[in-house]
């Protein structure tokens, strides 16, 4: 072992740690080599700007007087509604909701112009966001209607937790039927028009920390333009998924669940987003350090764009079915160079992931570092790894019966 | 460099007698198509119009227009990008059927080539955190 954490918060405190991006660090040991690269770097940061779907927040009104009991009620903000099924005052947001009146795919493709997303970006924005409740009174709670403006600063709490955030890897999409497809990967042009990617490759967390040797429960992050946590690892957390001789997944594979105060987010890093004929997300900044314990754990964080393999798929058929087939693989620097190719046809290529974004995010994390506002935390659980042989279950349905 | 634009010319009544679309050909050498025009002595006139010509003629003859007391509208829609909206994802690349939208290899910042833009507004609806606007 080169450093602990703990020593590394210590170079921290006496502004001598040494910090690079995931980017930065691919050239530096390059041109040093590995050894003397892992002597010199403390710390290596990441960062990733993506729409994620299994976003959202908690949130505390405060309570009326006379009080009322949203539990159970109805509440909608700015008409999206929110999830009430938690104690009185507490609410759930999540980034996919959609007012009762949008017109959904009924005008298909539908725009989902506003939804959860849109609300939470304003909220962080320090917008007023106008409540409205119905609820069916007890003798504790008496009051059945609520209507008024709300602001995050006069709010007890407020708690951006994404359940499922960061995949490390991502299909990359494509339409082999003879229609448009509109799908949460984008638009998607007929006879293989266009492939729509989404990840930061080379910068993105988990393809640089690819066995989660450093990245646990615990770990603090950049989340939002603000300071969160990895609260867990994510929904569909697969570890066992497809890998590398590098280690580095060849499909979608470890996932995390993050959480942070929104109140200290900033509306830059939390963008409410819209898929024409898909719906309403939000796009999310997260950046994750990685210490650099070891020469084996500066290895993986030098990945570079080619070394990391994505499966192509096709959205308009196997994936709606659930088909296992891809059409091939392509590497991230192929990718970015905006062409690939699928069977044999030129393919042009857009992201939905931005990596200017990413890059500014693992940028200021790594200032933050340097300037001695950002100290690392050793994780107190690791994350399931390759060993837990966890990957993500498709639902077996089963009769109801009688 | 040469425009092309639509334009709504509103007529005040004591205008409508004026031979200005002449002076927009005589004194600023600009060429123009009559799409629609309803002009009576003495009446509120409408007048639309494509009128082209050089960049540099174009400005003096809508100054011009400006001068004699006719309201213009712009008819030609522009698709402009809000800056402070867009993300740099870059999904809008292969949805534009111009290849208005190209990556800056450097950066890998979306860079919007306007001159390019034919107004079809593919992006406006495609674009996720919505940064792309069309005006009408």
């Amino acid at each position: 072992m080169l450093r602990t954490i703990a020593e590394i918060n210590e170079r921290i405190r006496k502004g001598k740690v040494v910090v690079v991006t995931a980017e930065e660090v691919i050239d530096l040991a390059k041109e040093k080599g590995i050894s003397k690269a892992a002597e010199k770097v403390d710390v290596v940061t990441t960062g990733t700007f993506s729409p994620m779907c299994s976003s959202g927040v908690f949130l505390n009104t405060g309570h009326t007087k006379p009080r009322i009991k949203l539990g159970g009620g109805k509440v909608y903000l700015n008409d999206v509604p929110v999830y009430t099924g938690i104690a009185a005052v507490d609410l759930f947001l999540g980034a996919t909701a959609l007012p009762e009146d949008d017109p959904r795919n009924k005008f298909y493709p539908g725009e989902f112009n506003y939804g959860g997303g849109y609300v939470i970006q304003e909220l962080v924005a320090g917008k007023d966001i106008r409540l409205v409740a119905t609820a069916y009174g007890t003798d504790c709670y008496p009051r059945k209607k609520l209507e008024t403006l709300i602001n995050i600063k006069d709010m007890n709490e407020a708690i951006l937790f994404d359940v499922r955030n960061a995949y490390q890897n991502y299909n990359v999409a494509v339409n082999l039927s003879d229609k448009v497809r509109y799908t949460y990967m984008g638009v998607l042009k007929p006879n293989l028009g266009n492939a729509n990617y989404c990840s930061a490759g080379q910068l993105s967390p988990l393809l640089n920390d690819p066995y989660y040797k450093t990245i646990g429960v615990g770990t603090r992050i950049f989340l939002g333009g603000g300071i969160g946590y990895v609260a867990w690892h994510g929904t569909q957390h697969s570890p066992a998924a497809l890998r590398g001789d590098n280690g580095v997944p060849r499909r979608g594979a470890g996932t995390l669940a993050v959480i942070g105060d929104l109140k200290q987010m900033k509306s830059e890093w939390l963008v409410g987003t819209s898929m024409l004929g898909y719906g309403c997300t939000l796009t999310v900044g997260i950046g994750v350090p990685i210490p650099i314990l070891s020469e084996e754990i500066l290895r993986y964080t030098m990945v570079g764009d080619a070394e990391i393999l994505a499966p192509i798929v096709d959205y308009s058929d196997a994936y709606p079915q659930r088909e296992p087939d891809i059409l091939g693989e392509v590497n991230y620097a192929a990718l970015k160079s905006g062409h690939i190719k699928v069977r044999k046809k030129d393919v042009p290529t857009s992201s939905l992931s931005s990596y200017p974004k990413a890059v500014e995010i693992a940028s200021v994390l790594k200032q933050w570092i340097e300037a001695g506002d950002f100290l690392l935390t050793e994780p107190v659980a690791p994350l399931p790894g390759m060993e837990s042989g966890m990957s993500t279950k498709p639902l077996k349905e089963r009769p109801v019966g009688e | 460099m040469n425009v092309s634009r639509r334009i709504v010319l509103h007529f005040p009544p004591n205008m409508t007698g004026q031979p200005v679309v002449c002076r927009l050909v005589k004194d600023f050498g600009l060429t123009f198509n009559i799409i629609r025009a309803s002009v009576s002595p003495g009446q509120d006139g409408l007048l639309v119009l494509e009128l082209s010509g050089e960049r540099k003629n174009y400005d003096k003859g809508i100054k011009y227009l400006n001068e004699t007391g006719i309201e213009i509208q712009s008819l030609s829609q522009d698709v402009v990008r809000d800056e402070a909206k867009c993300t740099h994802c870059g999904a809008c690349i292969t949805i534009c059927p111009t290849g208005a939208f190209v990556l800056e290899p450097k950066t890998r910042k979306v860079l919007f080539d306007h001159s390019k833009c034919v107004v079809c507004g593919l992006c406006v609806k495609a674009c996720p955190p919505r940064a792309m606007i069309l005006y009408v």
